[in-house]
């Protein structure tokens, strides 16, 4: 059978802000059958989304095809005329972007933006493209499917944005649909609905697909071949089922393996129970906007939060966006003032606002975040960024500093060379790895970590998490975990708390029982994708909880 | 792994011609405004041809003007006043207004409403207006001109700053600074400066082409700098009555102008990129 | 919603009305705090003691700055503008026929400026970066970087020196026919027209820029739609706001283009007016005029958010 696309020695060349020209896809072939989906799976920089775009005759500015063909039913997308590429886009070929929420335009109604490629094109009335909308909506398993339309963007959820988006995709009865990580901003318990529902559409359709992922699982759940690729490159081809058991190259296995279930380990206290706990929260409310008449804020998002890490033990805090964990990671480091509540580490009261708070105190917790990016001063070398926790809260000065400056780096598997490097010069991992090696200056003894491997690639992520461990076996230092990702925080933590809404709803101790008791736990756990290819068929989930928890 | 691997660093100036063209115009009229009184070729206020409103020759080299006074001698002389005046009033306004901007967006609270409430509303008068209005309630004198350029612009070097340092506050860095223990000097000057230098400057040099522009034009009103001394905006003021004929006195002054204006205009919008190229 | 919205322009009115009256503070205390006694400069340096005396305590000079602000502020909202210093007439009357010339010369120019700047800004902003857009860009930033007299300056050696098709610096108040007041109006509409536009081209090409990059027209134009349908379907719905800000602002650089296209073609404007008023040191006739130019100022901006709230569909 002929194929729908066939990609030969594809070549994309980008501009850098430097004006220097360089290949971003080297030289690629591609194929996708009728009705097959194809997953093109990939670390951020691997060109995935490049390549999906190159199937519409599309490259964003700055990129340029530079040879190559690009077969899409017969016609050569490179070589066509920017009408005649028109022509193709959103009638045989379509695209549902990764954040809908951003593509969506704000000042239209859905369903306006849904039928409209029916009117670009002139394919049917508008009555019934309507009521195609409709029933694609219904198909989609979106709520209320003669009403959603009708609204703007901006008043529904994400995960229903995200099925809009499809139905969009979909209502011109294309050949081809590329998702673009159509659910990786979404929350895991919301991506379940919104899978399901993209499966079964495409499916039934017969339409083929293909998938742009950085996520190995939630591929293997609708896709019938798998690429896998990086820095422009294609590593491996095959089907999902022999890539997942039975992967050839090195860095497929190094993605797969980052899957695998790493368990905490030996813990390294377990006599400490009798000792007084090193962080003890109690009753810990915090929120934002007014103060409210009974003292307590508008907007509370952590409620009567109470938790006791033990010394040399890890606390992991799980939930979906929106679930309060990070306020409550603020407001123990003193960044959002508490508005209730006690917090005491190791045994002295801490103020609520860290600047109330003693150098000591501020010294002994530290706070990691989530974005390198943001956590490094741009202007500063290296040298500076650590250099400066050292003579603050040590008054270390000249040499001894300089000494102490390249033992944090070897620390973190840093080479010294870097000391003079802005970070702008560094990879997001070595970032990250600056980003703690600057809390580790303070020689804290705890240090919260608030998503600090979300935005990472999946291999460096399991590196830095190797790192934390290492580090707490040298320094006796216990963390504060903070993850949306249950893996990372099952890989090092000795307790899980599972926060909902602004409540701590379970605590977890994986050492004794690894089964969650509260309902929304359990709806959590069963919803991080497996590499199992039918793992979401099997899946079951009841209904009622799926209403009460999840509001995508 | 990358951690092991370092990227190769290279750090590089892109220069644009365009950008060296006005750096260089820029830098000619510095000169002129510096060296101003040793090379006219005759004295400012001497009437030197009996023929007022003269022509170019080789004599004159931009004729004369509405008395028969020397006009290359004059523009020469003017370059110092216009770029003076516009110099010392933009270094005041936006050293006074990158301060307290970045004050307002560290400090925050009332001390930030308060300052951008105030500032925002004197912004919000045309600054010719004000222009006018100091003007006659007390004179042009030439410090009076300098701190009236410099209290006009003020608030939009403020505005500019605080958007500016409002943005890097919220970044976590700061956050972190600040959970450290850190003070609101060392924020500023340490955190939040080094991060926002280029951008002032690019703002440093816009404004100093609004002063240039408010300046002149004041001057055009006859409301600016007063005889006997006269900058590029008087000068047209002077000999405005040679416009019907097409003389260069009136011409060249306005060239002059627009030669430093839109020489610095150039200048920012293309200014060396300073490269560090991480892409391999 | 409704209420929302009521609350955000109410929100927006109050501001600017304090704006305004921090504007008027500053317009009052700027004319008759500084240094140089009105009474002295009224009656000159010969004047008695006791002339001068008897002139401050007529002009409630005497009285403490907060209270004569309050008196002239109150007077100023009913209407009282005050007494011209120079020939003794109610200021209202000097500016009265005035404020309506400066007013239709402004109207004029705004009915030429915008739609010449939208059309040219936004299609600008469309093909960006090509020839078309380059030589926009390079003769708006050559217009910006100029003084506005070198503008009616070059247009009067133009159309009056070289070509000889309209008149030169004077302004006919005998005016019968259609064509000699198009010849009339022309020159300061010109001028006008190239500041104001210059400007609105320029903030409108970077609201629609700002708008056409956005991830929701890549989305139109991967569902097949042209560059036309795109720009002017998704991106500009969406740039309403902005764009009105864009010629509110470039509107009010009418302020600073007035004062000098009424002196240098002799028109007889407010602004014109307040420049004669500057060299006469007429304070009540200056402050008047400053105040009608900030309210104007002021209207404009206003005006402009409150289309950009109504615009926005989130608040909507």
């Amino acid at each position: 059978m002929e194929n729908l696309v066939e990609i030969r020695d594809l070549r994309v060349e980008a501009t850098t802000d430097a004006g220097r020209r360089i290949e971003i896809i080297k030289g690629i072939d591609l194929d996708v059958a009728p009705g097959e989906i194809v997953a093109l799976i990939g670390e951020s920089g691997s060109g995935k989304t490049t390549i999906a775009l190159t199937i519409m005759g599309y490259a964003r500015p700055g990129c340029r095809i530079t040879s190559g063909s690009v077969t899409v039913a017969g016609k050569d997308m490179v070589t066509l005329s920017e009408r005649q590429r028109a022509h193709v886009r959103g009638l045989e070929v379509s695209y549902v972007p990764q954040s809908a929420a951003a593509a969506f335009n704000p000042s239209k109604r859905i369903i306006d933006q849904v039928v409209e490629v029916t009117r670009i094109h002139r394919l049917m009335p508008i009555a019934q493209a309507r009521e195609k909308a409709i029933s694609l909506f219904r198909a989609l398993s979106l709520p209320n499917p003669e009403e959603i339309g009708n609204r703007y963007p901006h008043q529904v959820s994400g995960g229903q944005l995200q099925r809009l988006a499809a139905a969009m995709a979909l209502i011109s009865d294309p050949k081809l649909v590329i998702f673009d990580e159509p659910t990786t901003a979404l929350d895991v318990t919301t991506q379940i609905e919104v899978l399901r529902a993209f499966k079964a559409v495409m499916k039934k359709s017969g339409i083929a697909g293909v998938y742009v992922s950085h996520d190995l699982a939630v591929v293997a759940q609708i896709a019938d071949r798998i690429v896998v690729l990086r820095g422009g490159d294609v590593q491996e081809v095959g089907n999902t089922a022999d890539i997942l058991s039975d992967a050839k190259h090195p860095y497929t296995r190094e993605l797969l393996s980052a899957f695998e279930p790493k368990s905490r380990g030996e813990s390294v206290v377990v006599a400490a129970r009798e000792h007084a706990p090193l962080l003890k929260v109690n009753g810990l409310i915090a929120g934002y906007g007014p103060v409210q008449a009974d003292g307590l804020p508008l907007v509370k998002a952590v409620q009567e939060a109470s938790l006791s890490l033990q010394r040399g033990r890890n606390l992991g805090i799980i939930g979906e966006s929106g679930c309060g964990k990070s306020t409550l990671a603020r407001s123990i480091a003193g960044i959002l003032p508490a508005s209730a509540g006690q917090l005491t580490l190791d045994g002295r009261e801490l103020a609520r606002s860290a600047r109330h708070r003693s150098r000591e105190q501020l010294r002994e917790l530290q706070i990691v975040f989530q974005h390198a990016d943001t956590s490094l001063n741009p202007a500063k070398t290296i040298e500076e960024i650590l250099g400066r926790p050292l003579k603050f809260y040590h008054g270390m000065k000249g040499k001894v500093r300089d000494a102490r400056i390249d033992a944090l780096l070897d620390m973190v598997r840093l080479p010294k060379t870097l000391r003079s490097r802005t970070p702008a010069e560094l990879s997001g991992g070595q970032k990250q790895r600056v980003n703690f090696a600057r809390a580790l200056a303070a020689e804290p003894k705890l240090i919260v970590c608030d998503e600090i491997t979300s935005a990472l690639d999946t291999v460096v992520a399991a590196a830095v998490i190797d790192l934390l461990k290492e580090m707490q076996r040298e320094l006796s230092l216990s963390y504060i975990f903070i993850s949306h990702d249950l893996s990372v925080v099952e890989a090092i933590c000795d307790e899980i708390v599972v926060m909902y809404n602004g409540r701590k709803v379970e605590e977890i101790t994986p050492a004794i029982s690894k089964v969650p008791q509260h309902p929304y736990s359990k709806l959590l756990f069963s919803s991080v994708p497996k590499l199992d290819p039918g793992w979401l068929d099997r899946l079951e989930r009841d209904p009622e909880l799926v209403k009460t928890y999840v509001h995508g | 792994m990358t951690s092991s691997t370092t990227l190769p660093r290279r750090v590089s100036y892109r220069f644009s011609w365009v950008g060296m063209i006005g750096f260089a115009v820029i830098l000619f009229w510095a000169m002129i405004a510096l060296l101003a009184p040793h090379i006219t070729p005759y004295p400012v206020g001497e009437i030197i041809d009996e023929d007022y409103f003269g022509p170019m020759s080789s004599k004159l080299l931009l004729g004369s003007d509405y008395l028969g006074r020397d006009m290359l001698s004059r523009i020469i002389m003017g370059a110092r006043y216009t770029v003076g005046i516009s110099l010392a009033a933009v270094c005041l306004a936006c050293f006074s207004g990158a301060a307290l901007g970045m004050a307002a967006a560290v400090i925050g609270g009332w001390f930030d409403t308060l300052l951008s409430r105030l500032l925002d509303a004197l912004n919000s008068i045309p600054s010719k207006l004000s222009g006018l209005v100091v003007a006659a309630a007390v004179g042009s004198s030439l410090p009076v001109l300098i701190l009236m350029l410099a209290v006009i612009y003020t608030p939009g070097a403020y505005r500019f700053a605080r958007s500016l340092a409002v943005n890097v506050n919220t970044m976590d860095y700061i956050t972190v600074a600040r959970t450290r223990g850190e003070g609101i000097p060392y924020v500023v000057f340490s955190e939040i400066l080094p991060n926002i230098t280029g951008p002032l400057l690019a703002d440093f040099g816009i404004r100093f082409v609004f002063v240039v522009l408010l300046l002149s034009g004041l001057s055009f009103l006859g409301l600016g700098v007063q005889p006997p001394y006269a900058d590029w905006g008087a000068l047209v003021h002077e000999n405005i009555g040679g416009l019907p004929f097409g003389a260069p006195a009136v011409i060249v002054p306005s060239l002059a102008i627009a030669s430093l204006t839109i020489s610095v205009n150039l200048l920012i919008d293309n200014l060396p990129k300073k490269i560090r190229d991480r892409s391999t | 919603m409704r209420t929302y919205v009521l609350g955000l322009i109410t929100n927006r009115l109050g501001s600017s009305a304090l704006t305004l009256l921090i504007v008027s503070f500053a317009v009052f205390f700027a004319t008759a705090m500084l240094p140089g006694d009105t009474a002295t400069i009224l009656l000159g340096q010969a004047a008695t003691p006791e002339a001068v005396a008897g002139l401050r305590a007529a002009m409630h000079l005497d009285e403490p700055a907060l209270l004569r602000f309050g008196r002239w502020l109150i007077g100023l909202l009913q209407g009282d503008l005050g007494i011209s210093y120079v020939n003794n007439v109610p200021v209202a009357d000097l500016i009265g026929a005035r404020f309506v010339n400066t007013m239709r010369l402004a109207g004029i120019v705004t009915l030429f400026a915008v739609p010449l700047s939208l059309t040219l800004g936004i299609t600008a902003a469309m093909f960006r970066g090509s020839v078309y857009d380059r030589i926009v860009t390079i003769m708006t930033i050559g217009i910006i970087s100029v003084p506005e007299f070198m503008i009616a300056t070059s247009a009067v050696l133009l159309f009056s020196v070289y070509l000889k098709w309209l008149p030169a610096l004077s302004f006919a108040s005998d005016v019968t026919s259609f064509w000699q007041v198009m010849r009339i109006y022309a020159m300061p509409v010109i001028t006008l027209t190239f500041v104001v536009s210059a400007q609105m081209i320029r903030m409108t090409r970077a609201a629609v820029i700002d708008t056409i990059n956005t991830p929701y027209v890549e989305a139109a134009i991967l569902k097949g739609a042209s560059r036309w349908r795109a720009v002017l379907l998704h991106a500009l719905p969406n740039a309403v706001g902005p764009i009105a800000n864009a010629i509110a602002l470039a509107l009010s650089y009418l302020v600073g283009g007035v004062i000098i296209v009424e002196t240098i073609f002799n028109y007889p404007g407010v602004a014109k007016l307040m420049v004669d008023g500057v060299s006469t040191r007429d304070l009540p006739l200056i402050q008047s005029c400053a105040i009608i130019f900030c309210v104007g100022y002021l209207s404009l901006i206003t005006f402009a958010d409150i289309v950009a709230i109504l615009a926005n569909p989130r608040v909507r």
